[in-house]
């Protein structure tokens, strides 16, 4: 872990926030926003054609110009901020609590059942994800449903590995030995006893998995396998405008924008949340 | 003391074995167990029982999962590939040539970005905390956060509309001379350079730090040793093995980007042709570009730990 000195600081609940943590999070607020109350916020229907030119400039009427059938950019960037937070936060919810879970279980349990699941998760996390984000795609095709599964199915093993890991640290305390001598039961010793020790380090690994889910499902849009037309995420944004890319068309240019705005808030979020949240042993 | 390193490396590649079959059947199960019956698709919607039901008996779709799963591995073995759904010819040829293309694209992009991101990674972690780790560090998290496709059009952009040194879309069929080629592999070349960099850079500075921070190394400079001799004689060689270790997960960085970066250049090679099998849903040529991939992923991950346990200090 790097010391790196607070610059500015404001204090909050006991705990300090630098300003560049700050700025991150009032970014992820605004596309959370925005992703929320989409309708309130689009000049124009997502699908309507207001244009007569494709790939039209930025101007006052256009803020963002127009794609490549003279949609307004703006509102499906918008519009695309819901498929893309929503589909990743859903991914990450199921692919992290599942991993969550079964880490603990790993850990209370031990034995075979550790050993076993540790060696099938290992396997697991030596395919690249988006190698195997194609496999699934061609297998149960890319309905947002089975879209949402085969995220959270990628980055189960990597939240599994984390937890577990975590896990097992707390496993070894007093306290749980304590717990066992008391006769309390494996589901007991994993909410009640580790869940709690371990809550904190496993939020920022969230964090840290939601990008993964953003740049994938982004990278899967973008090969055209991910987020299907009619709908777009920012991914299918660039997918579909990808022609507009060799005369410099704000259609590639700003949902690629986005996309970024969000990862790299995120990451520095994370990078800087205070120590007392973000460490293993805190 | 040899006997134990020989046992470390065969148990090494014992696990790697294992780790193989593991992911062969993994995809294999996803791809052929899931929804949508592969001699309905093959003949479309209007095809009769009777043609379908003659289909499924001469592909061997009736039998168990586990049967066509080792005929299947048996074939990959043997270098019998099968056949593609979409257009009937051997995999083994549709895959030749541009397994070729794609590993010359990615040995390329190796000997480049190697050598080049681990000066970075150990420059800037010797010199943690000026203004040059800084600058580093920042551009690396940048390029990490952003996805492959941002990099590769922003290339696109600065290279090819405002700067107009090369061309936006690499592939010329005709290679008449060496600058021919040299604007071929540019610009995939280039972005791939810098998706893989960002990773190693990030790995190679962390893994150089850990080492820099361990008590033999602050004994060195108590003893009064010059800065490039602790670095050089004392930390490096302890550091080799977590080093090689982040090139070959970096390298799976490589294969994500290859993905993206053969696509949008629309280079010919075996990640294109995976994509655009996916696209058409022919399973036979998906599964054997995924198992190519993990395969060569896995190859090098085990490379890897070998050497990291053949320059551990510690065992010799």
């Amino acid at each position: 872990m790097t010391q790196s000195a607070p610059s500015t600081s404001a204090g909050f609940y006991g705990y300090s926030f630098s300003l560049v943590g700050v700025l991150a999070f009032a970014v992820i607020l605004f596309w959370a926003v925005v992703a929320l109350f989409a309708p309130h916020f689009a000049p124009y229907p997502v699908g309507k054609i207001v244009d007569m030119d494709y790939f039209g400039p930025m101007s006052a009427k256009l803020w963002l110009g127009s794609d490549y059938l003279g949609r307004d950019m703006l509102s499906r960037i918008i519009y695309g901020a819901r498929y893309t937070l929503g589909i990743a936060l859903a991914g990450v919810l199921i692919a992290s609590s599942c991993g969550v879970i079964l880490g603990m279980a790993a850990a209370v349990i031990g034995g075979w059942f550790d050993a076993a699941l540790s060696r099938f998760m290992d396997a697991m996390i030596s395919i690249p994800s988006k190698l195997f984000g194609l496999v699934v795609v061609a297998a149960v095709g890319s309905s947002l449903p089975s879209l949402i599964l085969t995220l959270a199915f990628i980055y189960t093993p990597g939240s599994y590995r984390f937890a577990r890991a975590l896990a097992v640290n707390v496993n070894t305390m007093d306290f749980i030995t304590v717990a066992r001598i008391r006769g309390e039961n494996t589901l007991y010793l994993a909410v009640s006893e580790i869940l709690p020790n371990i809550i904190r380090p496993v939020l920022a690994d969230f964090g840290i998995r939601f990008v993964f889910i953003v740049l994938l499902l982004s990278g899967l849009s973008f090969l055209g396998l991910g987020v299907q037309p009619p709908l777009a995420d920012w991914g299918a944004l660039v997918h579909e405008n990808i022609q507009g890319l060799s005369f410099g068309s704000a259609a590639v240019i700003a949902p690629s924008i986005a996309i970024a705005s969000l990862t790299i808030s995120v990451n520095l979020l994370i990078d800087n949340l205070p120590r007392k949240i973000r460490d293993r042993s805190a | 003391m040899n006997s134990e390193i020989a046992n470390m490396i065969a148990k090494r590649l014992v696990i790697a074995v294992i780790t193989l079959l593991i992911v062969s059947f993994a995809v294999f199960f996803a791809t052929s167990m899931l929804p949508g019956d592969t001699a309905t698709i093959l003949l479309g919607q209007s095809a009769t029982p009777e043609a379908v039901a003659g289909l499924r008996q001469a592909m061997h779709l009736d039998d168990p999962a586990i049967l066509r799963f080792l005929r299947w591995g048996g074939g990959f073995i043997t270098g019998d590939l099968g056949k593609s759904y979409a257009n009937d010819m051997p995999i083994t040829t549709l895959i030749g040539g541009r397994f070729v293309n794609t590993m010359e694209l990615a040995g390329i992009t190796a000997l480049i970005s190697i050598p080049f991101a681990l000066t970075l990674g150990i420059t800037s972690a010797v010199m943690r905390g000026s203004v040059y780790d800084r600058i580093v560090t920042v551009l690396t998290i940048g390029v990490i956060s952003v996805p492959e496709f941002m990099v590769a059009s922003t290339a696109v952009l600065l290279f090819a509309v405002y700067l107009k040194w090369l061309p936006a879309i690499s592939f010329v069929n005709e290679v008449h001379s060496l600058s021919d080629l040299l604007r071929m592999y540019a610009m995939p070349v280039v972005t791939l350079t810098f998706v893989v960099s960002a990773q190693i850079i990030r790995m190679t500075r962390a893994a150089v730090i850990e080492t820099l921070s361990t008590p033999y190394v602050e004994m060195a400079l108590l003893k009064g040793a010059s800065r490039s001799r602790i670095v050089l004689r004392h930390a490096l060689p302890n550091a080799l093995g977590p080093i090689v270790n982040a090139l070959a997960l970096s390298l799976s960085y490589l294969i994500g980007g290859v993905i993206i970066i053969e696509t949008i250049f629309n280079y010919p090679g075996i990640a294109k042709l995976m994509v655009d099998a996916v696209a058409t849903r022919d399973l036979p040529l998906i599964q054997t570009c995924a198992v190519i991939f993990c395969a060569g992923y896995l190859i090098l991950i085990t490379i890897a730990d070998i050497i990291a346990i053949i320059s551990n200090p510690r065992l010799r």
